[in-house]
């Protein structure tokens, strides 16, 4: 089957039962995307399915064809400017052990553009699907509040 | 894709939509079907989101956080659009359809895991350990000797309350049928949970409209503020005539094994004014025939209590006549 990720296609032989997360992980070879539970409960595999932030441990790999998957891998700039997403969540200090961050980045960016970022409190309900369990929550509300302003500046 | 659904299914094949229930359950083996068939290119003829003044007609295949956030659906319908947004977390809400959202599976534990032995929803005639178990988030409502799992979902006790049908396609044809007769009870066959026959898929939910409608809110309490399954939750819709109740609609969610509709509750309150002693008379209408387990009584109470705060506060919901 043919996946298209952070623009470039990746023509792979899969199993019909493999999960898009297993396909980028162990597959293509893109380990950003984390396997917290595997269930659908942690938000560490999300990724951008179309620009929507969806689940990739509960995506088939095999229904992602056609569809535009987006991972942390493919977020920088050609010339290694980092998205403003993820420079303020190192400005921010928004993880300690870093495991949930990339999913964390990759919903945020998607809380953004779905205009769910107008509050803390607004960030907090729609981030939470997201779970950290460093418990880095108020750096990382901080880190999506400043990322908002600069995502709307362009 | 029409032939799929002109094909004779065998019970061995499920149906993908947004895959947040059926992928959880394949991988905790819960359910094993030897074939998969994803139905998204449905979604075309099956995704919208139509309202014209008299009806909001939601295809089955539309997204729950697309729903959430129609404006005719948050101007003419909140009960609905709460009820979708305040479940589940913003990536499922992207991801899983209204149709898979009303046939989700219990959360109940004994169900999800199989290295319990006993569950006649997973393996029918063997027993239900929740009986004797930790059965604090069970059912109190519609409960039977053979299953206390509690109906999960919040939109679903939305339809419920305002009434809405269902149109579903299958080998034999389409065919709509009232919401409320969707989901079956467990008596003795808890493994059988709806009326839907083999090979049938809801492609369409028709809702009325009613002066009940824009006066109507979903309250939903749970253990944690955000990203959990209700504890317990009230669906309710009301009309009123100055203070006085002409017409109310409410479903239960959270302590009933079906979405629960609280028929009891809503004749309390007709032709009588919206007080608290009113609507507290009216809750203890919706429990008179609950049946505790030995962890879960304080959802008599909590259910009650969830039922008067929604009712008071749609009362005193204001918007432009």
């Amino acid at each position: 089957m043919t996946l298209r990720v952070n623009g470039s296609t990746h023509a792979v032989e899969l199993d019909a039962r493999t999960t898009l997360l297993d396909a980028l992980r162990e597959h293509i070879g893109l380990t950003g995307s984390k396997k917290g539970c595997d269930h659908g409960q942690c938000g560490a595999c999300t990724v951008l399915i179309d620009g929507s932030r969806e689940l990739s441990c509960l995506t088939l790999a095999v229904s992602s064809q056609q569809r535009e998957v987006t991972t942390i891998e493919g977020l920088a700039r050609p010339d290694g400017d980092l998205h403003p997403m993820q420079q303020a969540f190192i400005d921010h200090d928004a993880f300690q052990c870093g495991y949930c961050t990339p999913g964390q980045i990759l919903s945020a960016i998607g809380c953004v553009s779905e205009g769910h970022a107008d509050t803390p409190a607004g960030i907090r309900e729609y981030m939470s699907g997201n779970i950290c369990r460093c418990a880095a929550y108020p750096n990382i509300v901080a880190a999506v509040m400043q990322a908002r302003d600069q995502m709307a500046g362009g | 894709m029409r032939d799929i659904l002109a094909a004779e299914p065998d019970s061995s094949v499920a149906f993908l939509a947004g895959g947040t229930t059926v992928l959880d359950l394949m991988k905790l083996e819960v359910i094993r079907p030897e074939r998969v068939i994803d139905l998204n290119a449905l979604r075309g003829e099956y995704g919208h989101i139509r309202w014209d003044g008299v009806s909001l007609r939601l295809g089955a295949f539309a997204r729950m956080a697309e729903v959430a956030a129609h404006p005719d659906v948050l101007a003419h319908y909140p009960v609905i659009a709460q009820s979708l947004s305040l479940a589940a977390s913003a990536q499922l809400r992207n991801m899983a359809s209204l149709g898979g959202n009303v046939l989700q599976r219990t959360r109940c534990a004994y169900f999800r895991d199989t290295s319990w032995s006993a569950c006649n929803k997973r393996v029918p005639g063997s027993g239900c350990a929740a009986l004797e178990g930790a059965n604090r988030s069970h059912a109190v409502l519609g409960t039977s000797d053979h299953c206390i799992a509690t109906y999960p979902g919040d939109f679903a006790q939305a339809l419920l309350a305002l009434d809405a049908s269902v149109n579903v396609a299958g080998p034999r044809g389409s065919r709509r049928l009232p919401f409320a007769s969707l989901h079956r009870r467990p008596g003795t066959i808890p493994h059988l949970e709806t009326n839907l026959l083999s090979g049938e898929i809801i492609t369409e939910f028709v809702v009325p409209s009613g002066a009940w409608t824009r006066r109507s809110l979903y309250l939903k309490i749970r253990d944690r503020q955000s990203y959990e399954f209700a504890v317990a939750s009230a669906a309710v819709a009301v009309d009123l005539d100055g203070d006085v109740v002409r017409n109310a609609r409410i479903a239960l969610g959270g302590v009933a094994t079906v979405p629960w509709r609280a028929l009891e509750a809503e004749a309390a309150l007709r032709g009588r004014p919206l007080t608290a002693e009113v609507a507290r008379t009216a809750a203890r209408a919706a429990f008179a025939d609950a049946t505790p387990q030995s962890h879960n009584a304080f959802k008599v109470e909590l259910g009650q209590s969830t039922l008067v705060r929604a009712l008071l506060q749609a009362a005193s919901m204001e918007f432009q006549p």
